[in-house]
């Protein structure tokens, strides 16, 4: 285990090196970008092959940082944290590959994306609240950098109302961080501290503690009404960005309400669970509807980003050992078909038609000129769509069974989601992809599109695998998840639901 | 378990041809046909090769493969066959090669063609094979893949619209289906077919649900029922089948209607009717009627068809519809002293004959269109031909006589099953079989109307000008279905006895409200 904060470190200094060696060319940056993400995952893949699962944080670094406070950096890990530690890998990794055609600033660019990717690494590996929520912000500004410096569709206004959106939810988690430490009379920021202090306090007292650190983490998640960021935000990002966004910050956000916010206050979750698993539902079949009723292929995705984080809303909400391993997986699910989509949208449509109008993109026959991009988007919708033998599949089914269990009724709404989510990506593939058959009139002009390249097949590649092993042996993942839903901070706010 | 995984091979190696078919892109438009066309014949030579040492007296699953898979949700890898898996994996090892055919020279880029139909038949074995929910479920949502891409890119004008609607139906049928099995899952822990049809039929399933109190339960009944009624398809959720089945092209017609529309009768009698023995006797009379609006207005509506494709695919609603009626007769007569027993046999053989004479002459009846089609420049309206008999005897006669197998003729393949079926019936439920006798008579007339207005008197239309009778490649396809037509109307016997002991104990046990 003790190689994982390094994650964190290789990051920071690949940021540093690929700044440099952007003022020599582009390309030393890429590589540079490209060995540093691969590096950093490498410590992930490393603790995954030799983890001994078991409930409980496994610590790696616990020294003092401000002694007055009691915040420590302490950083451990556990079967849900090595879960979200791969897929940041494998994102970064993927991320790098699909944005090897960046050329204005090359260097600026995968600076801030690799420290994009440190505070993640940071989040995930955190065992002290406050110190989460550094590297949660840590996450947060070069997102907006990002956006606002590469990006495409009214970038101002989606950077600014990403930042906007995020910094609330970030005050809200702050605010009701510092309310349970100071007015419960906390002597440290781990979890287990915490509850101890919230849990002193009066029961109406605990329900908005709860309130603030959970709506303000489900923000960044995408909880319906607060998703509004979530679309606009991906459309506007450039590839890697959106890749990013969808793929792993967005499970930031998930994340924080499951390890900081649920185990806070067991009361104030009992308080907001049935408001919590109604909203789930509702962004499901909501974001889904929104999602069919798009003309711009990227805001399709983006909204069934918002529709399937909804699933892990809803795994939380229901809060038993199976939903939660549920929800967990479909973060790891959603990471990948969601950062698939986009690659495919973005960088191998995208930046060839310079168009993403489902109306313009029918009048051209995609998947004759472009084979390799049809195939993987088909594949990508396929498991988006939550078909088995993809990720989305197991993911959504463990939820529903642990959803079953604690409400049948947002089940069978979620149940409908489903079919709005075939709806959706159909037509996206249908009109995207395969608009005009050859017995109609060819188009006015085919535009001369330059070929897949090695690094996007490559990317493609890494992804689907990642997709379809994950579909095939959902173990793999749920035998490190379980157990640590077993440790006594999560079954103080679990119910039931033996996995 | 037999030394050799028998049943993996049945499934996996038509996807290995596809694997291969997708790693060769430069293979020649005729070796792609031949790579295509030799993977899907593997299904009948593996059957073939099963049924040399199948125990035709065991009611159980034989050449069973079992392996743990997810541990977490109780999963396994499950295959195993019985008498009706092994009645449609024979007529999916006959069907295949033959729809193959149907597209062989008509079809465009066959490489990918091949890929997609390999990878839709080995789905398709793969639903008829596999124990275990999650197992059955993959190749069960897999198949519409494939069968989306085939109806889209190789179908008629209207094809997109088809495609979606068929998809969209099929999966937002699955979405209740799935919802059905994780109720199931959550008060059983188990997806395993064989032991969620113990606690059927002991009580168990249906007491743990009933645990769930309001609507649940039943809702848990409906969700499965829905998946599988939309699949067959039960009236009224049939609308996507017609658009389907006509803009497809021909060889995909054939599989749609001989092979996929049998994973939801399959689905009927392994699930449905195993599982939820209680709810079903209970909601067997309304379910009689939906069944026989299909019969009924099925045959009605295929009356009025002028498009030959259209007529075909509402006749098969039509014949779908018998079998569910005899099941449904079965369960609303279950505990009724008397001859039930009997009864129910003979209904529930029915069931499994029509599965398979269906498969083999609504194809038949979709291949001769498609020879029209293809002699005609695309036209396939009931007024587009006239004479053809005098231009194409060969021809004429090999429909003529799948025609008059989908009626129903003594002698020939249909009769026997829909013989057996509205014995049964009447036995079980008479008034149903009454007011299914009108399906019949509606049946008639149309494939008549088609006979009559296609083959007979002068020749005109299409067929006016220069209409050569069919080839070689023609009669490698339709006489060897035709000879089988003959074969089984005479010996039925080849196929009963392949599910007699299951079906007697099937009706010796019938699952008890």
């Amino acid at each position: 285990m003790s190689p994982l904060p390094w994650s964190i470190y290789i990051s920071l200094a690949g940021a540093l090196l690929a700044l440099a060696a952007g003022r020599r060319s582009p390309g030393a940056a890429r590589w540079t970008a490209l060995a540093a993400a691969v590096a950093a995952w490498a410590p992930a893949l490393l603790a995954a092959a030799r983890f001994v699962p078991g409930p409980g944080l496994q610590t790696l670094v616990d020294v003092p940082w401000i002694p007055s406070v009691g915040v420590r950096y302490h950083l451990a890990a556990d079967g849900i944290s090595l879960t979200l530690l791969l897929l940041t890998g494998l994102a970064a990794t993927a991320g790098v590959l699909f944005s090897w055609n960046i050329q204005e600033r090359t260097g600026e660019f995968f600076a801030l994306f690799l420290i994009l990717v440190a505070g993640v690494y940071g989040v995930f590996l955190s065992a002290d609240a406050l110190l989460l929520f550094v590297f949660y912000e840590i996450a947060i500004v070069p997102k907006y950098f990002l956006i606002a410096g590469w990006g495409s569709t009214n970038r101002e206004y989606a950077a600014m109302k990403l930042a906007l959106y995020s910094f609330a939810g970030s005050a809200m988690v702050l605010a009701g961080l510092l309310w349970a430490y100071s007015v419960g009379g906390g002597h440290a920021f781990g979890f287990a501290d915490l509850a101890e202090a919230a849990a002193t306090l009066p029961r109406h007292q605990q329900i908005a503690v709860f309130a603030l650190v959970f709506f303000g983490f489900a923000t960044l998640a995408g909880i319906f009404p607060l998703h509004t960021w979530a679309p606009t935000g991906h459309v506007a990002a450039p590839t890697a960005a959106s890749m990013l966004l969808a793929g792993v910050v967005m499970k930031l956000g998930a994340y924080g309400c499951l390890r900081v916010a649920m185990p806070l206050s067991p009361v104030g979750f009992a308080y907001w669970q049935s408001t919590i698993g109604w909203l789930a539902v509702i962004g499901i079949v909501y974001a889904g509807l929104v999602a069919l009723m798009q003309e711009d292929l990227k805001f399709v995705i983006g909204y069934s980003s918002v529709s399937h984080m909804g699933f892990v809303i809803l795994g939380l909400a229901a809060a038993n050992a199976q939903a939660v391993s549920g929800a967990v997986l479909q973060m790891f699910s959603h990471g990948v078909i969601a950062g698939l989509l986009f690659a495919v949208v973005g960088r191998m449509v995208y930046d060839r038609t310079h168009t993403r109008k489902l109306s313009v993109l029918r009048t051209m026959p995609l998947y004759r000129l472009l084979p390799f991009a049809a195939a993987v988007f088909v594949i990508a919708g396929v498991a988006s769509m939550g078909l088995p033998g993809f990720s989305g599949f197991p993911a959504e089914l463990t939820v529903l069974i642990g959803t079953w269990r604690a409400s049948p009724a947002w089940a069978a709404v979620a149940a409908l989601g489903i079919l709005v989510a075939a709806a959706f990506t159909l037509r996206a593939i249908q009109l995207g992809f395969f608009g005009t058959s050859e017995k109609s009139e060819p188009p006015a002009q085919v535009p001369h599109l330059e070929p897949i390249s090695l690094p996007e097949k490559a990317g493609a590649l890494l992804l689907i695998g990642a997709t379809v092993l994950v579909g095939l042996r959902p173990d793999l993942l749920l035998n490190w998840i379980n157990p640590a839903l077993q440790s006594a901070i999560f079954q103080s706010v679990l119910k039931g639901g033996a996995p | 378990m037999s030394p050799i995984p028998i049943l993996s091979l049945i499934v996996f190696v038509p996807w290995i041809g596809a694997l291969l078919l997708a790693s060769l892109p430069r293979l020649g438009a005729q070796a792609c046909r031949g790579v295509a066309l030799a993977f899907s014949l593997s299904t009948l030579g593996l059957a073939a090769d099963a049924l040399l040492s199948f125990d035709r007296a065991s009611t159980g699953y034989q050449f069973v493969e079992r392996h743990g898979w997810i541990g977490a949700l109780n999963v396994h890898y499950h295959l195993g066959l019985d008498g009706m898996s092994m009645l449609l994996v024979i007529l999916t090892g006959i069907l295949s090669p033959a729809c193959l055919l149907a597209s062989w020279r008509s079809v465009r880029e066959p490489r990918f063609f091949g890929l997609l139909f390999l990878i839709l038949q080995g789905a398709a074995l793969g639903v008829f094979l596999a124990l275990d929910f999650f197992h059955w479920f993959i190749f069960w949502e897999l198949s519409l893949i494939p069968a989306y891409f085939l109806i889209r890119l190789w179908g008629g004008a209207g094809a997109a619209r088809a495609a979606y609607q068929f998809v969209i139906y099929t999966i937002g049928g699955s979405a209740f289906l799935l919802l059905g099995f994780v109720a199931i899952f959550a008060a059983t822990g188990s997806l395993d077919f064989d032991r969620l049809a113990q606690m059927g039929a002991d009580g168990t399933l249906g007491a743990r649900l009933a645990a769930l109190g309001g609507f649940w339960p039943q809702a848990v009944f409906l969700g499965v029922l829905l998946g599988f009624a939309v699949k067959v398809p039960l009236y009224p959720f049939h609308t996507w089948l017609p658009p389907a089945y006509a803009e497809a092209p021909t060889g995909v017609s054939m599989f749609l209607t001989g092979v996929m529309s049998k994973m939801g009768v399959y689905g009927f009698l392994r699930l449905l009717w195993p599982l939820f023995p209680g709810p079903l006797h209970a909601a067997a009379v309304p379910l009689l009627w939906l069944a026989l609006g299909g019969a009924v207005f099925g045959a009605f509506a295929a009356m009025r068809q002028t498009d030959l494709k259209r007529m075909i695919a509402y006749s098969s609603v039509n014949h779908l519809s018998y079998c569910l009626l005899a099941l449904f007769a079965v369960s609303a007569a279950t505990g009724r002293p008397g001859l039930t027993r009997d009864a129910s046999a003979a209904a529930l053989s029915g069931t499994l004959l029509q599965m398979f004479n269906h498969g083999l002459s609504a194809a038949a009846l979709f291949y001769c269109v498609g020879v029209l089609e293809a002699r005609s420049g695309g036209r396939r309206g009931l007024g587009d031909f006239g004479g053809v008999r005098s231009a194409a005897p060969v021809f004429a006669g090999l429909c003529g006589i799948a025609m008059f197998s989908s009626l129903g003729l003594p002698g020939l393949n249909g009769f026997i099953g829909e013989f057996l079926i509205f014995l049964g019936v009447w036995g079980l439920v008479p008034w149903a079989a009454a007011l299914a006798c009108l399906g019949l008579f509606a049946t008639a007339l149309f494939l008549l109307t088609f006979w009559q207005r296609v083959f007979h008197g002068p020749r005109a239309g299409a067929a006016a000008g220069e209409f050569p009778d069919i080839g070689g490649l023609d009669c490698a396809v339709l006489v060897p279905m035709v000879a089988l037509m003959f074969v089984l109307g005479v010996l039925p016997q080849i196929l009963t006895g392949l599910f007699n002991p299951l079906v007697t104990s099937w009706a010796n046990h019938l699952p008890l409200p």
